[in-house]
Formats: structure tokens, C-alpha cells, sequence
């Protein structure tokens, strides 16, 4: 059934869901299990809870089944689900050098306190064609496993690490860390509106919550020479963090109770030295980036585009305003898609007004016999 | 059950077919004949990353006969990470052999680093790059850097080591120092150290150079003027490591690396060119 365009909207709508299913399913033996998705797309899970600020990695598993694979669409039923749902606390500071770690790497040291620690990684594999994954079966998942864990050596506990940034920070080359705010409920973006310029807090939620793809764009761009952030990493590293909220019948203030762990990426980067604020000292800049997931490039794009933002230039990621409102996938997304509803009236609009100047402009061309000198070459939006 | 692995019978010798070989030679021999000069070339796909290495591994690619030996090296060692995965690619997708010592080498690809040792005329050094464009810093836009090469306007350039000056009493371009060619183009001779830029002048080797991101190949040809830019009273200078000598093997004419245990956290220097150290350590134990 197609778009139909004058009546009958109720029956096409029905239709096209309809269709949605069949074209999901027609070609399927069974239907994917959730379960699968979960462990075996785990990139796309990954994104799906970053990009949209979400830790619920089972419902994003079946939001990305629900949207057929396409992240944005994963992104947008999560976030929709997000605004049933009460928000009852907000947790403690959580530490990132408690994490347990299960991949570290400095670019900037070749050996750092602890080591480089590869992790699982796509890096150092060549992109070829692995055809043995056409007919993947059950005896090659066995074996693979087999294999695999016989290699793994298993010390029981993921390892914690120091930061490396500390060994710069040791030798007065990087600010020392500010002692840590007042413990106060946070500014919460998907509660309030950002208003500019705004606060570092709002800024670190907005690209932690950013489209990979934009904020990758982005970042690119101010490396290649639209703007003037090229850093070098002093860590990125992913691992699992410790999340607990106040006990809410807290008789100490200490009192927390533990509610379980989230998976992230984290990336500090050294960027070009300056004049520090406080001191009056030379140091390096540090950019920050965290988010939900192993998602290493969004993460290092967000240490680039934080430090940009923190940094003045004419570039476009130096202006927090063009950033901050263009990285969401569901707004842009949802904006984009919009041009495929009807604008049959504003349209209309603009047909009147294109026939008007149309016939003006004829009329004074016959007048003046042909001298289009003076008329406006300017485009006129229409909306 | 076979370990997945890459399976070369399904590829053409060193990958590229012949086609897309001599398109980049053809490039290669126009950016020898220009020194400095960037030649556009129509970049391919490669199974590394973009901005890993692709330049430079398309320029070795099409460069390698069956009776090359080829060295790879990464911030001057063989055995890290990029390396090992380039040495690899080149391996299985050419059989041909591969080596870690600087003088046994026909071509040595590098990132980063020009090897310690001296090199030879029938060596080529491939260097893999990042940013070709030395005006990218004063110029975003590709139109206006090419205008201001074929006018040989590199007044942006001068005026922003004057900055440097001016702002911190030095210039700080630490890797990657802009040079002219042979008196006429300005160049980014990759992101090596300063201690390694004054060995492009002059020198028996033919150096080329691949980006692979940015589709540019350019060439600094045998016995060629390389001169970094420098004002009289403020000279280039080249690092130094004041007190420091290597941990292995004592030297301390060489290019250093900053160490920190990872055991211990103690700060110690090593030397950056691994394949050299070796040679001189007093006892060949593998400190990798």
C-alpha cells in the first residue's frame, strides 16, 4: 500500500506496519533471539546506550531488534521508554581509577605504571573478508571458545590502574585536579534546558550522550585544520565502574547501597600546551571524554570536542552552541525525518509567492528590455 | 577446523592488482621529479586503517618485487603494535621476506622515525604521513594551500613561528618541522622528531612519502637541499636529552624515549631505535 496522499490515512498506516513485520520476517528461518543480539552485536548495543544516555543494555538489545539494526531508530524507542520512567536518585561520585579494567592503552608513554593492556580490540586485525563466518555452526563456536580460553589465563580479579595522566600531573606539566565540588544534585540536561553558555557539567552530558558519527565528523575536522585540537591520548581505557546511590534511610552519610555496574570508555588527551589560569604556570591541556560502552572513537572525539570547546578559535567546534544542539541523534533525527510529512500548505505558500515574483520580474525584464542587472541572486528559503 | 586467518591465495601479490600498482608508481615518479611537491594520487581501501599507514602501505605495495626485504618500523621499533599488524599484511600478501635490521632492509617503512643507522642509495624509506599539507596550520581549505604554493607564498607560515616567538621566546613545533625543498616547495616531512630532520638532507636514499587519507605522495629525491625554516637569530635545533643515555645499551648520541617501569614507575630512558640498540647492547638480552 502506498503513501496515500488525500484520504484513507488510518487503513495505510495499519498496512505499512503490517508491511514492516513482512519485510522483517519474510526472508528469516527464525526469528533473531535477543539474547543473540546482546552477545554478538555488542558494538551496536554499545552505541545504542550511549547515544542515548541509557544504561539498560536489554532494552536497547530489543530496541535495535524492534528497529531493524539502525541505531537511531534503537535510540529513539529507548529514549521515549526513558520518559516513563521516575527518576529516584542520583548516585554517588564514582572514581574512574577504581575500574576494573579491561583495556588500557597510552599513546603518548610506550610503558606506563601497570602496562598498555590491549583487550579485546579490532584495531591491529587486517579488514579482510573473513568468509569462514558465512556458515558460522555450533562445532566452530565450540572450538573457538575451546581455544580461546585455554590461551586466557585467568587471575580471577580485572586489575585496577592508576591514572596516567598523574605521572604528567607529578612533574607540574598538568594542572593539579580542582578539589571536587560540593557534593549537589547535578545539572540534568534530559530534566532542564541547556541554556547558553552553559556549564562544563551540562556540556559532559551532552557529549556523552552525542551521535558517534557526528561528534566523529567534528572532531576530524578540527584535526585536519578546522580548528586547533589534535591531541595525543594519555589513556583511553574501558572497563566496568562500581555505581551504588545514598542509602535512603541513611543514619551516616556514608551509607550507600550498591546497585551494580556499568560498562564505559574513557579517554584523557594531552592536547598543545598553554599558559595555565590559576599559576600563571605552562602546562599541557587535558581533554576529557566518557561514555556508556566500549565506543573508543566517540570517546576520543569527545575529549577533542571538549577541549575544544574550552578553547577559543573560529573553527565549528569551538563554538559550544553549534556542537552541543547538533550532536543529539534523536533531535536531528527526528528534525531531518520530518521533511517526509506533509507540507502541502506551507508549500502552497510558497507557490503563491514564487508565481508573484515570477510574474513581477517578467513584467519589469519586458519594461526594461532584458536588464537583469540588480535582481537579486540571493536564495529564498522556504519553509 | 582451520584458525580463521587470512587466506593469501585469494589475493593478488601485494594486494593491489597491477592496475592500481602502476597508477601509484606513475604518482611516485612525478613526486621524484618535483621534489617536495604534492602529487594527488587516487587513494585506495586498504585493510588497515585510514590515517594506520594506508600511504605509506600502498607506496610499499607497489614498490616491492619478490626479491625485496622489508622492514617496518613504528616510532623506530619493529616489534610494536602497527608494526608487527603492517609487517604482517605485507608478509601474507606477498611472501616475500622481512627483516628487522636497518641494513638488510631494500625498503623500510616507517612511521615517526628515521632509522639510526645510516642509510644506503639502493635503500628507499617510506614514510608514512598523517598531514602533508605544511600551510594546513595557516590554511583549512585545500584551494588556498595549492594557491600559495605555486605563488611560493609561505608568509603564514614564517609569521607563525614569529607568534611562536614572540608568545613563548622559542618555537614550538616539536615533531613534523615544515623544510623547504630544495629551495622551492615547503614540505611536512611527517611527524618525525626534529633530531631526525637535518638526515633528509643531502642524503643518498630516496625518500618517499604516502598519505593515504589525504590521496598525496611526495618524494625528497637522492642528494636533495632540505632546509627546516629558521630565523637567523632564532636557529632550528634538534632535541636534546641533557644527562640521559640509554638504559640497554649506554648510548646517548641517539633519539631517546622517556620510560616509566611499569613495574616500579621509575622514570628511565631508552633508546627509540630498538633494532640499533640491540645491536650495541653489551649482552644480546631481549629487552623489547
Amino acid at each position: 500500500m502506498g503513501y496515500t496522499t488525500v484520504t484513507g490515512g488510518q487503513e495505510a498506516i495499519e498496512q505499512s506496519h503490517q508491511l514492516v513485520d513482512l519485510y522483517r520476517l519474510s526472508n528469516a528461518k527464525s526469528p533473531l533471539q535477543v539474547a543473540e543480539i546482546q552477545s554478538q552485536l555488542q558494538g551496536l548495543v554499545d552505541k545504542v546506550i550511549s547515544e542515548s544516555g541509557f544504561y539498560a543494555p536489554s532494552y536497547a538489545t530489543l530496541a535495535i531488534k524492534q528497529g531493524q539494526g539502525d541505531p537511531a531508530e534503537a535510540v529513539f524507542l529507548l529514549c521515549a521508554y526513558r520518559s516513563t520512567l521516575p527518576r529516584n536518585y542520583y548516585s554517588n561520585t564514582v572514581y574512574t581509577s577504581d575500574m576494573r579494567v579491561i583495556r588500557r592503552i597510552s599513546s603518548s608513554f610506550k610503558d606506563i605504571p601497570g602496562g598498555q593492556m590491549l583487550g579485546p580490540t579490532y584495531d591491529y586485525t587486517h579488514r579482510l573478508l573473513r568468509f569462514d563466518l558465512m556458515n558460522e555452526d555450533d562445532n566452530q563456536l565450540k572450538w573457538i571458545l575451546d581455544q580461546v580460553r585455554s590461551e586466557v589465563t585467568d587471575n580471577g580479579e580485572t586489575p585496577t590502574f592508576r591514572k596516567v595522566s598523574d605521572l604528567l600531573r607529578e612533574q607540574g606539566l598538568i594542572a593539579p585536579v580542582q578539589s571536587p565540588e560540593v557534593e549537589r544534585e547535578p545539572f540534568d540536561v534530559t530534566r532542564q534546558k541547556v541554556q547558553f553558555p552553559t556549564t562544563r557539567q551540562a556540556r559532559l552530558q551532552l557529549l556523552a550522550r552525542g551521535e558517534t558519527g557526528a561528534m566523529t565528523a567534528f572532531a576530524y575536522s578540527s584535526m585536519r585544520g578546522f580548528g586547533t585540537v589534535h591531541p595525543t591520548i594519555a589513556e583511553l581505557r574501558v572497563g566496568y565502574l562500581a555505581v551504588s546511590i545514598p542509602y535512603p534511610y541513611a543514619v551516616d552519610d556514608e551509607d550507600s547501597i550498591y546497585i551494580g555496574e556499568v560498562l564505559v570508555t574513557e579517554v584523557e588527551s594531552i592536547n598543545s600546551f598553554k599558559m595555565s589560569d590559576q599559576q600563571g604556570e605552562v602546562q599541557f591541556s587535558l581533554g576529557y571524554g566518557l561514555c556508556f560502552g566500549q565506543n573508543e572513537v566517540k570517546a576520543i572525539s569527545m575529549s577533542i570536542l571538549e577541549r575544544s570547546l574550552e578553547t577559543p578559535g573560529t573553527g565549528p567546534t569551538h563554538d559550544e552552541e553549534f556542537i552541543l544542539l547538533h550532536i543529539n541523534s534523536l533531535e536531528s533525527n527526528g528534525f531531518v525525518s520530518h521533511l517526509k510529512l506533509p507540507h502541502y500548505t506551507t508549500f502552497q505558500a510558497s507557490l503563491d509567492r514564487i508565481r508573484s515574483v515570477k510574474d513581477r520580474f517578467e513584467k519589469t525584464l519586458e519594461d526594461e528590455k532584458g536588464d537583469v542587472d540588480g535582481i537579486e541572486q540571493t536564495e529564498v528559503p522556504i519553509r | 577446523m582451520n584458525k580463521p586467518r587470512f587466506q593469501s591465495d585469494k589475493y593478488h601479490f601485494a594486494f593491489l592488482d597491477e592496475a592500481s600498482k602502476r597508477e601509484i608508481r606513475r604518482a611516485t615518479l612525478k613526486a621524484i621529479s618535483i621534489p617536495g611537491h604534492q602529487v594527488p594520487f587516487a587513494s585506495r581501501e586498504m585493510p588497515i586503517g585510514r590515517g594506520w599507514g594506508t600511504g605509506g602501505l600502498q607506496l610499499t605495495l607497489s614498490l616491492i618485487g619478490r626479491e625485496d626485504t622489508v622492514k617496518v618500523i613504528d616510532q623506530g621499533n619493529d616489534d610494536s603494535v602497527n608494526a608487527v599488524s603492517i609487517r604482517k599484511l605485507i608478509e601474507e600478501t606477498s611472501g616475500i621476506a622481512t627483516t628487522t635490521d636497518t641494513t638488510k632492509a631494500t625498503l623500510i617503512q616507517t612511521r615517526h622515525r628515521i632509522p639510526e643507522e645510516e642509510l644506503r642509495e639502493d635503500q628507499i624509506l617510506v614514510f608514512q604521513v598523517p598531514q602533508p599539507e605544511p600551510l594546513r596550520r595557516v590554511d583549512a581549505k585545500e584551494l588556498g594551500t595549492k594557491r600559495k604554493h605555486s605563488e611560493m607564498d609561505y608568509s603564514g607560515i614564517w609569521l607563525t613561528l614569529y607568534e611562536d616567538i614572540v608568545r613563548w621566546g622559542e618555537v614550538t613545533i616539536g615533531a613534523d618541522y615544515p623544510c623547504l625543498v630544495h629551495h622551492r616547495y615547503l614540505f611536512n616531512p611527517s611527524p618525525i622528531p626534529r633530531w631526525d630532520t637535518p638526515r633528509l638532507h643531502q642524503s643518498g636514499t630516496l625518500y618517499l612519502f604516502g598519505a593515504g587519507r589525504e590521496k598525496k605522495i611526495y618524494a625528497i629525491p637522492p642528494f636533495t637541499d632540505v632546509t627546516p625554516i629558521q630565523f637567523e637569530d632564532y636557529p632550528f635545533r634538534v632535541e636534546s636529552f641533557p644527562g640521559a643515555s640509554c638504559k640497554f645499551c649506554g648510548r646517548n648520541d641517539v633519539f631517546l624515549n622517556e620510560i616509566y617501569d611499569s613495574v616500579t614507575g621509575e622514570l628511565h630512558f631508552q633508546c627509540s631505535d630498538i633494532s640499533f640498540c640491540l645491536k650495541n647492547r653489551p649482552t644480546k638480552e631481549d629487552v623489547l
